[in-house]
């Protein structure tokens, strides 16, 4: 298989568009799923009641902040290396949906942590490094504004994205790094979960869920991108629903 | 229901965390449709635009 076909616009289109429809109705049935064992299935938490249901949306918001962040790095190093339009195009599509779920992450973080720890914000190594999570997205996206010059543009903002990537080991082991506020890893691949199954299979389904939306929203939005920068292309003649 | 909305007493935190990501999606996927459908039109204007202007018929011509 020749995987460079799909590194062209004109054949990634069709097919970005198939994945993101498939990946949209799995997004609403994993949704559907999470929230059933969210709220009915896992019981109140012993000593935590019910305030600890913000889990199941917190943990997978956060998860996906920082591995957005990745993939976005990963298609700004593939649009440097190889100079390949397609690769900034969709690491253009991802950085809103990651400032997004940034945003949520500390936004559910703030309403869980009132409750749990007495404070909706404190300067906390995982949070404040979350918050620098937030404002890299926001420097890509206002980067990408302030240049005219699209491929300079996709250039720029691939180096702000390389380097702002160093930030996502320092949040992931920020709470093994500093005693800090926000506690340690609740579920790790090293060990065994420390906490109920019916809880972690409800928090898993969820973050499945956010994978599957944050694919078929980052698609969509990487073919809006692709008609936007190809219009008047031969190829768009076809994707814009237009006989001729 | 009512028990089920107050979550033990902590309705307030449990609502403004699901409400926030259910208003933040709703508004994403409002969004990005919208932005297709722009780019959509946009492309069709191009396109148009980009495409030769079709021959007029001129009998005269075609003898």
């Amino acid at each position: 298989m020749n995987w460079f076909k799909y590194a062209s616009p004109a054949s990634f289109y069709p097919l970005a568009g198939r994945i993101a429809h498939v990946c949209a109705w799995l997004a609403a049935i994993l949704t559907a799923v999470g929230l059933y064992l969210a709220f009915v299935v896992a019981p109140t938490d012993a000593t935590q009641g019910e305030s600890y249901r913000i889990i199941f949306i917190h943990v997978p918001t956060a998860w996906m902040a920082m591995f957005i962040y990745l993939v976005m790095a990963l298609w700004s190093a593939l649009a440097l290396g190889f100079n390949t339009r397609l690769s900034a195009m969709m690491a253009q599509a991802l950085a809103p949906t990651g400032a997004l779920m940034a945003f949520l992450a500390l936004w559910t973080g703030a309403f869980w942590g009132r409750p749990a720890w007495g404070t909706y914000w404190a300067w906390d190594a995982r949070m404040t490094s979350t918050l620098i999570l937030l404002f890299l997205y926001l420097g890509v996206m206002a980067l990408r504004q302030a240049i005219t010059d699209v491929r300079r543009a996709d250039r720029a903002c691939a180096v702000l994205s390389l380097v702002g990537a160093i930030n996502v080991p320092i949040i992931y082991f920020s709470v093994r790094w500093w005693n800090t506020l926000h506690q340690g890893a609740t579920v790790s691949l090293t060990s065994a979960p420390k906490m109920a199954a019916t809880m972690l299979a409800g928090m898993l389904v969820m973050a499945l869920a956010a994978w599957a939306y944050a694919i078929a929203v980052a698609l969509t939005r990487a073919r809006a991108i692709m008609l936007e920068r190809e219009a008047g292309a031969a190829w768009t003649r076809l994707a814009a629903g237009v006989a001729l | 229901m009512t028990q089920f909305l107050a979550m033990g007493g902590y309705a307030w935190y449990v609502w403004m965390s699901y409400g926030a990501v259910a208003l933040v999606v709703a508004a994403e996927i409002v969004a990005v449709r919208a932005r297709m459908r722009r780019a959509r039109a946009n492309a069709r204007v191009a396109t148009a635009a980009a495409a030769p202007p079709a021959p007029r018929f001129d009998p005269a011509r075609s003898l």
